[in-house]
C-alpha cells in the first residue's frame, strides 16, 4: 500500500508540473501576449519593450518558467487589471461559491443516481430499464443552456415558483440567505450529473452481478434484495468512487455555463467574463487552479479505491 | 456533457477486460447482427440518416436565403411560407436548421476523426514503447485531461478565430486523450500476444507489427469511442458558441441558433429555441444509442451477457 502511494504521488507531482508547463505556453502563445493585453492593441513598441523589460519577460524561457513556478508557489497567480485586484484574492471570493454549487450538485446527483442505476442494472433490459436509459440519455444529451432556459420557461415564467436569477451575494453566508434562488441552478447541475453517474452505476452493477460471488449469494438462497444490498451495493459503488473524482473538470465545464445561465456570481461567471474581456490572468489562473484541483481530487479517488479494494494495488 | 468518453477513462483499471474486444472478420457478420438486434441503435442510425439528408439534400428542395438579413420579415411565428417561422434578423428558421446542421454535423464527425487519429498514434506509440516512453506520454494525456475541456477551448477560442476547420481542430485537441487511454491499453495487453512475438520474430519492423496486427485489433474500440465524441463534439461546439466564442454570422450552427435564440425565448418566440433544441438532443441521443449499438457488437465480453 505504501509503495503504491509513493508511485502515485510522483505520478502526481509529473502531472501538476505538466499542468502547469501547458498553461505557461498558453500564456506565451496568448496573441501579443500580456503586454499587448495589457498595454491595449495600440501601445507603441517602446512601450511594450519597457514594459517586457520591468517584467522579465525579455530573459530566457526557461527562466521566466521558473520564475513563474516561483510566484505560483508563494499563491501569486498573476493580477486582473480588468478588476485591479490579485486573481488569487478574485479567487478566494468566487470558488467558495462555485464549490457550494457543485458540491451540493454533486452529492444529489449521488443520493438519486447510485439507487437509480442499481436497479436499472437489476432490472436490465426490462420496460423500466429502457425507459430510465432513454431519459437519461436526453438530460444528457442536452446542453445545459437548453435545459436551464426550459427550467426558467417552466419554473419561473410560467408557474412562479423559484426565481430565475441566483443570489447575488458576495460570500457564501449571503448566497445561502436565499435557498429558493439556489433551487434552479443546482437542479440544472444535478440533471445533467444524475444522468452520468446512474449511466455508471448500471454498467458498474452489471459488473458486479456477473462475479462468483453474487452467485455464490444467490446459491446460499439470499433474495434479490439481501444479494443487491449486501453483495452488490458496496461493490459496484467502487468505480463511481473513481468517477467523482475524474468528473470534477466536467463539473467545472457545467458550472461554467450553469453559472452563467443563472448570474450565478461563481468562478464560471467570472471565467466566462474574463474570456469575454480577454482577462488572460484570470483565464489562466483559474484553469490552473482547476487542473491542480482535479489531479489532487483524481489522486485522492485512486488512494481511496486502493484502501478499499486491494486488488487494485497489485496492478 | 463529456459522455461516455469521460466514463471510459475510469474503467481504465479493467483495461485488460477490454482484452476480448477484437473484432475479428469472421465475427463481423455476427457483430452486424448484434447491431440490428439493438433496436434503438437502429432507429438511430435511421434518424442520423435522415439528419444527414436533411442538412446536406434539404437546402436543394427547401431553398431559403440565408445569407443578407431581412429585418422586415423578423420573428415571424410558422406558417406555409416560413415552415418554422423566421429569427430575429429574419433568416427562415427550417433554412438555419439545415445550414446550422451542416455546420455542427461537419465539426462533430472531423473533430471525432481528428481525435481519433490522434489518439490511435499516441496510444500504440507509447503502449507500444512501453517504459519511460509510455509513462511521461500518458503523463501528458494525463494533464491535458486534468484541464477541463471547456476552459481550454475558450482559451484556445481567444487565440484562434474560429471557423469550421479551426473548430475541427480545437475540438480534436481535447478530443484525443480519452482514445490515446483507450489505445494504449489495447496496445499493452495485445503486445504480450503470441502473433505479435511471431510477426516480430520473423522479421517485421516495429511499424509493421503496430499498422498490421495490433492496430487492427484496436479499430472496435476507436469507432465505439469515436462515436461517442462525434456527440461530445457537437454539444461542446454548442457550448462554445453560447460563450459568444463560436463560428461568426452569417454562418452558424445549432448551439448558435440555440443560444441566440435564448434572448428571444422569454418573450414567447419559442421557435427560435425548440427546432434547435430538439434537433441537437435528438441527434447527440441518436449517436449515443448508436455507440450503444456498436458497442454491444463488438465486445464480445458483453454479448456474452
Amino acid at each position: 500500500m505504501f509503495s503504491f502511494i509513493v508511485r502515485r504521488l510522483g505520478q502526481a507531482v509529473a502531472v501538476v508540473l505538466l499542468v502547469t508547463l501547458i498553461v505557461f505556453i498558453l500564456l506565451k502563445v496568448l496573441p501579443g501576449g500580456t503586454a499587448r493585453a495589457l498595454l491595449g492593441p495600440r501601445a507603441s513598441t517602446s512601450a511594450i519593450k519597457t514594459f517586457n523589460h520591468a517584467n522579465g519577460f525579455d530573459r530566457p524561457v526557461i527562466i521566466q518558467y521558473l520564475n513563474w513556478i516561483w510566484k505560483i508557489l508563494h499563491w501569486n497567480l498573476g493580477y486582473s487589471y480588468k478588476y485591479n485586484q490579485p486573481v488569487s484574492t478574485l479567487l478566494g471570493t468566487v470558488l467558495p461559491k462555485s464549490l457550494l454549487l457543485v458540491g451540493m450538485a454533486m452529492l444529489l446527483a449521488i443520493i438519486i443516481a447510485v439507487p437509480v442505476g442499481m436497479v436499472q442494472g437489476a432490472r436490465r433490459n426490462r420496460v423500466l430499464d429502457h425507459v430510465i436509459t432513454g431519459l437519461e440519455l436526453v438530460f444528457y444529451s442536452m446542453p445545459v443552456f437548453f435545459l436551464g432556459i426550459l427550467l426558467i420557461l417552466y419554473l419561473s415564467v410560467d408557474h412562479h415558483v423559484f426565481p430565475s436569477e441566483a443570489p447575488q451575494g458576495a460570500t457564501v453566508a449571503q448566497v445561502i440567505q436565499d435557498p429558493r434562488g439556489l433551487v434552479m441552478p443546482i437542479l440544472t447541475l444535478m440533471l445533467i450529473t444524475v444522468a452520468l453517474f446512474a449511466r455508471y452505476m448500471r454498467s458498474s452493477t452489471l459488473d458486479v452481478l456477473v462475479q462468483d460471488y453474487v452467485r455464490t449469494a444467490r446459491a446460499k438462497g439470499n433474495g434479490q434484495t439481501g444479494v443487491l444490498r449486501h453483495h452488490v451495493f458496496r461493490n459496484a459503488l467502487l468505480p463511481v468512487v473513481t468517477l467523482i473524482g475524474l468528473s470534477f473538470p466536467t463539473l467545472v465545464s457545467g458550472a461554467i455555463v450553469t453559472e452563467t445561465i443563472f448570474n450565478y456570481p461563481g468562478m464560471g461567471l467570472m471565467f466566462w467574463t474574463a474570456a469575454q474581456n480577454r482577462d488572460y490572468a484570470i483565464l489562466l489562473g483559474f484553469t490552473l487552479v482547476t487542473g491542480i484541483a482535479t489531479v489532487t481530487g483524481s489522486l485522492a479517488a485512486d488512494i481511496a479505491y486502493a484502501a478499499l479494494d486491494p486488488r487494485v494495488r497489485v496492478h | 456533457m463529456l459522455t461516455e468518453a469521460a466514463l471510459a477513462p475510469a474503467a481504465g483499471l479493467g483495461d485488460s477486460d477490454y482484452g476480448g474486444t477484437r473484432p475479428r472478420f469472421s465475427t463481423l457478420r455476427s457483430a452486424g447482427h448484434t447491431f440490428l438486434e439493438h433496436r434503438m441503435a437502429v432507429v438511430g442510425l435511421g434518424f442520423l440518416l435522415f439528419v444527414v439528408l436533411f442538412c446536406f439534400v434539404g437546402p436543394l428542395l427547401y431553398k431559403t436565403n440565408q445569407v443578407s438579413a431581412n429585418v422586415v420579415v423578423a420573428t415571424l411565428p410558422p406558417s406555409g411560407q416560413h415552415w418554422l417561422g423566421t429569427d430575429e434578423n429574419g433568416f427562415d428558421v427550417l433554412g438555419r436548421l439545415m445550414l446550422g446542421g451542416q455546420t455542427s454535423l461537419e465539426v462533430g464527425l472531423g473533430a471525432a476523426i481528428v481525435g481519433a487519429s490522434m489518439g490511435v498514434v499516441w496510444g500504440s506509440v507509447a503502449g507500444f514503447c512501453g517504459g519511460v516512453i509510455d509513462s511521461i506520454m500518458m503523463r501528458v494525456v494525463d494533464a491535458v485531461l486534468a484541464l477541463p475541456a471547456l476552459l481550454l477551448l475558450l482559451v484556445l477560442a481567444v487565440i484562434i478565430q474560429p471557423s469550421v476547420p479551426m473548430l475541427i481542430i480545437i475540438v480534436g485537441v481535447v478530443s484525443w486523450l480519452v482514445p490515446a487511454r483507450l489505445v494504449r491499453g489495447e496496445t499493452l495487453t495485445l503486445k504480450t500476444r503470441e502473433y505479435v512475438d511471431a510477426s516480430r520474430v520473423v522479421g517485421a519492423s516495429r511499424r509493421r507489427t503496430v499498422a498490421r496486427h495490433i492496430l487492427p485489433n484496436v479499430l472496435g474500440t476507436i469507432i465505439v469511442n469515436a462515436t461517442f465524441q462525434v456527440a461530445d463534439a457537437i454539444i461542446l461546439v454548442a457550448y462554445l458558441s453560447f460563450l459568444g466564442l463560436g463560428i461568426s454570422p452569417p454562418a452558424t450552427n445549432w448551439g448558435a441558433m440555440l443560444s441566440d435564440g435564448l434572448n428571444y425565448a422569454l418573450s414567447g418566440y419559442w421557435w427560435l429555441i425548440f427546432p434547435p433544441g430538439v434537433t441537437i438532443v435528438l441527434t447527440v441521443v441518436a449517436v449515443n444509442y448508436v455507440g450503444d449499438g456498436l458497442r454491444d457488437a463488438f465486445e464480445v465480453r458483453l454479448r456474452v451477457r
